[in-house]
């Protein structure tokens, strides 16, 4: 099943851009269902049409650039955020063969990926020429990094059992046992690295409606603003398949065949993130601080060097 | 941490929970008679207007939305000339109800009330007025009134002495 | 140059350059910062066609994704408007910037004249590993990577330091 890397580029471009708009969907039809109400069903066949309606307002939308914001670099900041997370995608190993590049360090790709990210939205909130976007942009550059360190410190422990930063070799690697279970203090850390680094509630103080007015995409309108939201989207279905490839052995499964396997992992993920979204409150920003420096930091360290000791031990 | 992952469970939950929303124009949900809502003047059983123009509703709108300009019939009977509520304006507090005198004014639970053009929110007497009586089936208040109209003498109303002939001396 | 394979390691060293000459001469701080990340890319390229991949993620990862994050952080913080690039601007005056420019020149001049003279292929042909590049800095480079360890300890007890909130809950005086 060894298939074109042209066809596995427009498949996965295709998937990966449909998938998020129709997470827009899910989420808000879970985010109703955990509030007890329905959310959008009267467009089409269980409100399915509706992404399809916002789009439609969207692209019609006037694609406004305030005077007082910094042109170029504001037309920039939402390409970033989309070319980045598209580009992680490549690297993501599918199915057996569905892969665009499989490259050797392609768990430093993706974590490279991620932190060019935070670009996009720190240098989003600067050209706005808003404090409000400001602020969320100064957030944004504290948070991300701060969360970058220990998620790829998290990840060494799945990279020391598995022995190679080849992302197909890590599946191979779990046929027999899933890394979440001898890596399980490694997953909940990527777990909630991931959920910060996509910005998505209870981190998601670079926004926070309530305090910041949208944070650093205030003063977006029009397509920019869809491709943040797009890419926020893509964002989550990136990492929510990226803990399925490191921990929960990607494509690997009994009965079914693989690629079902896969997007039953990467599903059931992105409403983990839904879920987490409807039940917990937003961090105060240096509470988010110390949760990152003071619990997973030393955390992420402790399971590296204990990781790294049994593999020692083993030898 | 214990209360992080029991509150994400108890939110999940929620998943096998009952909806309370209503599907609105689908399903119309129940509005007890006493629903403040569109307001309408009701009449005797009898058919005649209840409203005998004392102002009173006018006089405690707190938005002042309703006007209406008394006049007297040849029987001796006021009622309005005209009578309009503004209802881009009514706030359907209700208190126009609880001031009427008479039960004329009633509010019902009907409530929509939207319009294209705000001009047809004002309401104008032959808009308000029903043919029937509305909440209060008996009530006629023209003859438990002593207010002599054509037809009724003084101390002829319901549960009313005659009149005292203030000539007689006699105990 | 003949070999096509050798076309992006070109490539990204011109962009590189290029990159790194208009980072000098923007004006506006930011503007500055995303040539200088361009550059970075750049570089990072120029190490994978070397054959030096991890390099050259840990480039994108470190110096792009992590340093000059911080860099663009402060120059936020600093809030520069427009009379801060009327300063920058009159600080580029050729006088200032001849000298550096005539030394940098006969580096250069050097540098072509060392590559004409003694031709070396861009493309290495091994491609390093991470488990060579863990092997190499445990083993003959262990007491940099120790010292620079130390370095970075230091550098994060003074932060701490620093950064200290007394028991009151407000800042440590210094």
């Amino acid at each position: 099943m060894i298939s074109h890397p042209i066809a596995s580029i427009i498949g996965i471009l295709i998937v990966a851009l449909s998938l998020s708009a129709f997470l827009i969907w899910v989420e808000r039809r879970l985010l109703a269902l955990w509030q007890d109400r329905y959310g959008p069903n009267r467009v089409g066949p269980f409100g399915l049409l509706q992404v399809l309606a916002d789009m439609i307002k969207i692209f019609t939308k006037e694609d406004w650039i305030p005077p007082f914001a910094d042109k170029p670099v504001f037309v920039i900041a939402p390409a970033i955020i989309m070319v980045t997370v598209l580009m992680s995608f490549a690297v993501l190993p599918v199915a057996p063969g569905i892969i665009v590049s499989d490259l050797n360090i392609g768990l430093l790709f993706f974590l490279g990926m991620s932190s060019l990210g935070v670009y996009s939205i720190v240098l989003a909130g600067w050209a706005s020429g808003n404090k409000y976007s400001l602020l969320g942009g100064l957030r944004a550059a504290a948070q991300m990094i701060s969360y970058e360190v220990f998620m790829g410190l998290s990840l060494m422990g799945v990279v020391l059992l598995a022995g190679t930063f080849n992302l197909t070799r890590i599946v191979e690697a779990q046929r027999g046992l899933w890394y979440v279970v001898p890596q399980f203090l490694g997953f909940v850390l990527f777990l909630i690295a991931g959920v910060a680094e996509a910005r998505r509630l209870p981190f998601d103080l670079p926004e926070a409606e309530a305090e910041l007015v949208a944070g650093f995409h205030s003063e977006y309108s029009g397509m920019k603003f869809g491709m943040f939201f797009v890419g926020e989207y893509l964002g989550i279905t990136l990492i929510s398949s990226m803990i399925a490839v490191l921990f929960l052995g990607g494509w690997n499964g009994p009965w079914l065949p693989p690629l079902a396997w896969f997007l039953i992992k990467v599903f059931a993920f992105l409403c983990f993130f839904i879920l987490l979204r409807a039940s917990l409150p937003r961090l105060r920003f240096d509470q988010l601080m110390s949760l990152g420096w003071k619990v997973m930091f030393p955390l992420a360290l402790a399971n590296l060097l204990v990781t790294g000791a049994i593999v020692l031990a083993k030898k | 941490m214990l209360s992080v992952i029991r509150t994400i469970w108890n939110v999940f939950l929620h998943s096998f929970r009952r909806r309370v929303t209503i599907q609105y124009p689908d399903e119309k949900p129940y509005l007890t008679p006493r629903t403040r809502g569109r307001i309408i003047l009701s009449r005797d059983p009898d058919g005649g207007e209840r409203c005998v123009a004392c102002h009173l509703c006018s006089a405690v709108c707190p938005v002042d939305c309703i006007a209406l300009q008394a006049t007297e019939d040849e029987n001796g009977r006021r009622y309005p000339e005209f009578f309009r509520i503004n209802f881009s304006r009514c706030i359907f507090c209700g208190l126009c109800e609880d001031a009427c005198p008479t039960y004329a004014i009633q509010l019902t639970p009907d409530f929509e009330m939207s319009e294209h053009n705000r001009q047809n929110l004002v309401y104008e007497k032959q808009d308000l007025l029903i043919s029937g009586p509305g909440k209060y089936t008996g009530y006629n208040f023209w003859r438990v009134s002593g207010v002599q109209i054509e037809g009724k003498d003084k101390g002829e109303a319901e549960n009313e002495a005659p009149p005292t002939d203030v000539y007689r001396l006699t105990p | 140059m003949t070999n096509p394979m050798e076309i992006p390691f070109f490539a990204a060293g011109a962009v590189a350059v290029i990159a790194t000459l208009l980072a000098i001469t923007r004006t506006i701080a930011v503007h500055a910062l995303l040539y200088l990340i361009v550059s970075l890319l750049a570089v990072a390229v120029v190490f994978y066609t070397m054959g030096a991949p991890v390099v050259a993620a840990l480039e994108v990862i470190i110096y792009a994704g992590a340093i000059v994050v911080l860099f663009v952080f402060v120059v936020m913080m600093m809030n520069l408007g427009a009379q801060d690039s009327e300063t920058e601007r009159k600080w580029l005056a050729w006088r200032a910037w001849i000298g550096p420019a005539v030394l940098s020149a006969l580096l250069l001049f050097e540098v072509i004249y060392l590559v004409v003279r003694a031709p070396v292929s861009a493309t290495i042909g091994s491609i390093s590993t991470p488990k060579e590049i863990g092997l190499a800095l445990y083993g003959p480079y262990l007491l940099g990577v120790e010292l620079a360890s130390m370095l970075l300890l230091g550098a994060l007890v003074g932060a701490c330091h620093v950064g200290r909130i007394s028991r009151s809950g407000r800042e440590v005086q210094q």
